[in-house]
């Protein structure tokens, strides 16, 4: 329990996907205007993280890596795969994505149409390739630990896009010099939150 | 005082607005108002009258920030001679103090006050008073030996991409005194940590027990924090940054800051409840030495008292609600525990943990105004 707590603490803050790896950039500076859309996009992180990550993390450990598909029989123990990984990984997140995409269409159709094309890009958002990646390269134990660190990401993308929304709602009123505004201010906003985020790393968990 | 009047009204018209000089003139605006009291008078809209200007709010935290930086002069020269194991008369040690901080106020004055000058003028718009704290407070945060051209570089850091490109005084979102620090702090860290920085001199003495120069935190990680009885960490007879050490001048300043209504004491108080509270909690875990440092103890060491009166109340990077101001300093003393207490590299945890909360501080107001409107709207029951 104490272990998967330390997992959770540590996706969010210490290994926190955009000022650590500087991941999902692209969508964490075009969608955070405001504070409501960009958490609505937060949220659809958070869900389509918490569900591709376990289930890259089935696929990975039961048909793609090497000796993965020994349960078939004996005769299967020497064949890898793991060079589908990339493929298998975008397909499920592809998919995901679709479904998110058709709840928000249903249930919230507002936000459906202020998030735009960036929802179906959530697929190719590298945050969430980069979850199922990491997933692999830290071979979680099992599939709870691997949930957890789905779940941990996307809060902690989540923390990051709402943190940045309502700093730029705030310099929306800033006498910001001319050429810097809109992308530039964003960028180094973005940096100085990164500088902030510093505080935690090095800690050990 | 007359011939000054009357100097600085022929110097006007060349100034002013077609003159030969045009492009100055908020130059000498700022001298003009530093010299004499503005006649100007609003001629239209409705305004406030209110003696509490910027210039008398900022000149006010700089008054507070006296009896750290007199405690500071004196503190160096002590620590100084202490580690020399000399004794020297009350002027000397003064001197000697005076000798190594006043070249760092005056760097970080000069760099910061030319970049503000230069940015007003090609911006067009008034110099601000901000400087005047933030100036005060880069040197009060380093440690003594830090080289000249390293606060030239980070005040130039801090004024530039902390607060000149928000737009100047009162739209940064983070504190640009942290900023040079933090700034300094990763760029430059063997000037900013260790055991030696802390003590003018230190570095370059021969024969000197080295250990002797540790801080408090410092000592505290392998146990030795009893070497620091609580008593000498509130007066600030311990080695660390210049204005940090003593608790009982910033709370001197405290005082003024409360009294005058410059600085919010709610955030005050909510940052060193967070501070007891997290310290309690870590003294109930108690599995390293820095969890089993009394609670009391934490907020008088390093740089918690400062940065909780004089940092985290800056009232442009802190939160504006006033329940927001609860929740931002009490994270803030939370997260500075905190991070001193988990993270080895980072004994220092107040700057960092600042630094964090005034990125969150505009999401906290956003959600405290956004739960207001909802109160309200619950309240208002409009009749068909």
């Amino acid at each position: 329990m104490e272990h998967l707590l330390n997992i959770f603490i540590k996706s969010i803050f210490i290994e926190n996907m955009v000022f650590a790896y500087f991941l999902g950039m692209c969508s964490y500076l075009a969608v955070s205007k405001t504070v409501k859309t960009s958490f609505g996009l937060g949220v659809a992180v958070v869900f389509v993280l918490a569900i591709t990550v376990p289930v890259n993390y089935l696929l990975e450990n039961y048909i793609l890596a090497e000796g993965a598909l020994s349960w078939l029989g004996a005769g299967f123990e020497t064949i890898d795969l793991s060079f589908l990984s990339f493929i298998m990984f975008i397909a499920v997140i592809a998919s995901m994505v679709q479904l998110v995409e058709m709840i928000v269409e249903k249930f919230s159709p507002a936000l459906y149409t202020s998030l735009g094309i960036f929802l179906p890009l959530i697929a190719v958002n590298c945050a969430i390739l980069g979850g199922s990646l990491f997933m692999q390269d830290r071979a979680y134990a099992n599939i709870g630990e691997a949930t957890v660190f789905g779940l941990g990401s996307g809060v902690g993308w989540l923390l990051a896009i709402v943190g940045i929304a309502a700093i730029r709602e705030k310099i929306r009123y800033s006498n910001v010099p001319a050429p810097l505004r809109g992308l530039g201010i964003t960028f180094i906003v973005t940096g100085l939150m990164g500088i902030a985020f510093m505080s935690f790393m090095g800690i050990q968990l | 005082m007359k011939a000054l009047r009357k100097l600085l009204d022929n110097i006007k018209p060349h100034v002013s607005k077609g003159g030969r000089f045009e492009m100055l003139h908020s130059t000498y605006d700022a001298f003009e108002t530093l010299l004499f009291v503005p006649n100007k008078t609003n001629q239209n809209g409705v305004h406030v009258r209110d003696a509490m200007d910027m210039k008398r709010n900022m000149i006010v935290v700089v008054m507070a920030l006296v009896p750290a930086l007199l405690f500071g002069i004196w503190n160096t020269g002590y620590q100084h001679f202490l580690a020399l194991g000399q004794e020297v008369t009350f002027l000397e040690t003064i001197l000697h103090g005076v000798f190594k901080v006043i070249p760092i106020v005056i760097v970080s004055y000069l760099t910061g006050l030319a970049i503000e000058f230069a940015f007003a003028q090609m911006r067009g718009h008034e110099v601000n008073e901000g400087f005047l704290v933030s100036g005060m407070l880069i040197p009060l945060i380093l440690p003594v030996d830090i080289p000249l051209w390293m606060v030239a570089v980070a005040t130039a850091f801090a004024v530039i991409i902390g607060k000149e490109v928000f737009g100047g005084t009162g739209m940064n979102i983070w504190n640009p005194a942290l900023l040079a620090r933090a700034f300094l702090f990763f760029a430059y860290p063997a000037q900013m940590s260790g055991d030696l920085v802390w003590i003018s001199g230190l570095s370059t003495m021969e024969g000197v027990d080295a250990t002797t120069g540790a801080t408090a935190l410092a000592a505290a990680v392998e146990g030795n924090i009893g070497s620091f009885p609580l008593w000498n960490s509130f007066l600030g007879i311990i080695p660390g940054s210049i204005g940090e050490t003593s608790t009982l001048a910033i709370l001197i300043g405290a005082v003024i800051l409360i009294f005058t209504g410059v600085a919010s004491w709610k955030i005050m108080v909510s940052v060193f409840l967070g501070g007891y509270f997290m310290g309690l909690v870590f003294n109930l875990i108690g599995i390293n030495s820095l969890m089993q440092v009394d609670a009391i103890h934490h907020l008088t060491l390093g740089g918690f008292a400062f940065g909780a009166v004089f940092m985290a109340t800056d009232p442009v990077t802190g939160s504006r609600t006033e329940t927001g101001k609860w929740i931002y300093g009490f994270l803030i003393g939370l997260f500075a525990i905190m991070i001193r207490v988990f993270n080895p590299a980072y004994p220092e945890g107040m700057m960092l943990a600042i630094l964090l909360m005034n990125t969150f501080a505009p999401l906290i107001d956003h959600f405290v105004v956004d739960a207001n409107i909802k109160r309200r709207l619950k309240r208002a029951v409009v009749k068909a």
